[in-house]
């Protein structure tokens, strides 16, 4: 573990990446602290601070950073309130989706046969949709809300560790320590677990890091297509998308800086889950 | 001496699998050779109780297949299986721990995962050998009979080199107690100079626990260091049977003979140096056996009679046997 850690700070970028993760995660997780305002209490909210540029000192006496939306909500809080909101539901919906995805994936792979070919023709014919279609509909007809929005988003993504899943396992049970681990015998529910499981996770690791980000961008997308969250608590696709019509008026910071939140913590998640990608390949390891 | 594993007439097919796509080409009319192949034909063999039997044979003739039928890892396609007169496989799973295997390659038959400690106790805890408190001293005890340091236990297998790793997979495979070792290959991927230590290991655990042992490998020199008894394989087939002494002495069939032939021996008469004589020809393809006896076209002896005949594996006493029309 120590050696992994110093490997991967050898490659700056990532370095830096894996900082700016950890930095967004810790200040949309201490946003209510560092916050001048409770962007979802509409109590703080004062029309007459809507649409400010950044700098801009409102009614509540403190300078708005990063300007204000045209609710009159801080922009900066919005952004950490909003990002709170895009990690929780990228989170959550990334975890399930590991979780629903590596099952099946790993009982495909130990099954075999009429179910083998049942669940991954099921997964192939869903990773040839774009993912985005999917979710459209699935949140067209469950209706908008947390729960609809992390099983839309669960249900596109899952083929993704599926796939991944069943191709590690498939190639883990070839190898000798599951045939030696039959050969004693040890029973079936602890050859899975201790043994192909724990050999599967490092390309599973991998798409979960990138299937956050994904879900995160695509969380975005449906918000800023009004098929997100309700107005009331925007993530960052909405913040966006209410700052869009302002922005042919000039009024660009309305849109731009929460845009920037989003592609930095996108980007910086990639990143990381690259730098993750070669360290678990020993082909690309120098 | 009384038979402790016996195979009855086993033989193991190979069929490939015919997918979806294949069959979708099939269709178009493509050419796919779906052939089965026969990797172990109609083996008889019975292993007597505390003897070391020597597989020998060429890469591909289907000793590691027919070990890993006798161990109870693979299901024979004919014939059946007896430890002590009960399958050790049944419905695909193995059902007895009274075999146990040490594989060919010990980079590959370890969890890379797991601490070798859980690697060696898995399996008695599992089959209530022992209790989850007495596992730590367990796995230590055994890492000193194979002769490693029992402060290793906590150690993950890449932190070990080929040899101990050997040591270790051998620990894992007699921590269960078997009656019956099946090595397959233990020491073909190990250096030479570490061969020999593992080889000895091997024969002082084997006197120590009293085991049955099934000694698989293309070393002929290895073989003849360990078994009691050697089997000697050709396409699939067992063609001599016969004390390891006697065996090496007079080999009675073709195959043994050119097989022992094409060991380079150093030679101090004459002219210094290794002589050696290949085997002519080439291994064929079990995909489409010769007709006869399978050795036919790379025999010096062969006649018309072993160009349609199969020659029967006849005991000529109730230890050796030789398949051959012109023993």
């Amino acid at each position: 573990m120590a050696g992994f850690w110093r490997d991967y700070r050898e490659n700056w970028v990532a370095t830096l990446a894996l900082a700016v993760v950890v930095l967004i995660v810790a200040a949309a997780l201490a946003a209510p602290l560092i916050t001048p305002q409770d962007p979802y209490d509409l109590a703080n909210l004062n029309l007459r601070d809507a649409r400010r540029p950044p700098g801009f000192v409102g009614s509540g006496g403190y300078v708005h950073w990063l300007g204000t939306d045209a609710q009159g909500r801080d922009l900066f809080s919005a952004i950490l309130y909003g990002l709170r909101i895009s990690l929780q539901m990228g989170i959550a919906a990334g975890a399930v989706a590991f979780g629903i995805g590596t099952a099946l994936g790993i009982m495909a792979a130990n099954i075999g046969g009429k179910i083998e070919q049942g669940i991954m023709r099921l997964v192939d014919l869903q990773l040839s949709f774009p993912a985005i279609l999917l979710a459209l509909v699935l949140v067209a007809v469950l209706g908008q809300g947390r729960v609809p929005l992390i099983i839309a988003l669960v249900t596109a993504q899952y083929a993704y560790f599926a796939r991944t899943a069943y191709g590690a396992a498939t190639a883990e049970r070839q190898k000798d320590y599951i045939e030696a681990a039959r050969a004693t015998p040890l029973p079936g529910r602890s050859i899975v677990l201790r043994h192909l499981l724990p050999n599967c996770l490092p390309p599973l690791i991998v798409v979960g890091t990138v299937q956050i980000a994904n879900a995160i961008s695509l969380e975005a997308t449906l918000s800023f297509l009004g098929l997100g969250l309700p107005p009331t608590e925007p993530s960052l696709g909405m913040l966006i998308a209410n700052g869009f019509q302002y922005m042919m008026s000039g009024r660009t910071w309305i849109s731009v800086y929460p845009g920037i939140a989003l592609i930095v913590l996108i980007v910086a998640i990639n990143i990381v889950g690259d730098q993750l990608r070669d360290q678990f390949n020993p082909r690309l390891r120098r | 001496m009384s038979k402790i594993l016996t195979a009855e007439n086993i033989s193991r097919r190979f069929s490939p699998h015919v997918t979806l796509g294949d069959r979708i080409a099939r269709l178009f009319g493509a050419k796919l050779d779906r052939r089965p192949v026969m990797a172990v034909t109609d083996v008889t063999l019975a292993v007597q109780r505390g003897e070391t039997l020597g597989l020998v044979g060429e890469s591909g003739c289907g000793k590691s297949t027919l070990g890993r039928m006798l161990a109870g890892n693979l299901e024979p396609s004919e014939g059946a299986i007896r430890l002590n007169g009960a399958p050790p496989m049944q419905a695909g799973r193995k059902t007895t721990t009274h075999i146990q295997t040490v594989f060919q390659d010990p980079f590959a038959s370890l969890n890379p995962r797991r601490r070798v400690g859980e690697t060696i106790t898995e399996g008695p805890i599992a089959h209530g050998l022992i209790t989850r408190s007495e596992a730590a001293g367990f796995a230590g005890e055994w890492l000193a009979k194979v002769g490693l340091d029992p402060a290793y236990v906590s150690r993950f297998p890449h932190q070990f080199s080929g040899g101990q790793r050997q040591r270790i997979a051998i620990a894992r495979a007699l921590a269960m107690r078997p009656e019956v070792l099946i090595c397959d290959e233990p020491v073909a991927s190990l250096d030479v100079s570490i061969q020999a230590q593992i080889l000895n290991l091997f024969l002082d655990l084997r006197q120590e626990f009293g085991l049955t042992t099934i000694f698989i490998s293309h070393d002929l020199s290895v073989v003849r260091h360990v078994s009691d008894r050697v089997a000697v394989m050709y396409l699939g087939r067992i063609v001599e049977l016969e004390a390891a002494a006697k065996l090496y002495a007079a080999p009675r069939h073709p195959y043994t003979q050119a097989l022992l032939d094409s060991v380079p021996k150093l030679s101090l008469e004459g002219n210094i140096g290794v002589s050696f004589k290949p085997i002519s020809g080439e291994l064929p393809s079990p995909l489409s056996p010769p007709s006869g006896c399978a050795f036919h076209p790379r025999c010096l002896k062969a006649t018309d009679l072993c160009m349609t005949e199969r020659p029967k594996l006849e005991l000529d006493d109730e230890y050796g046997a030789v398949a051959c029309h012109h023993k």
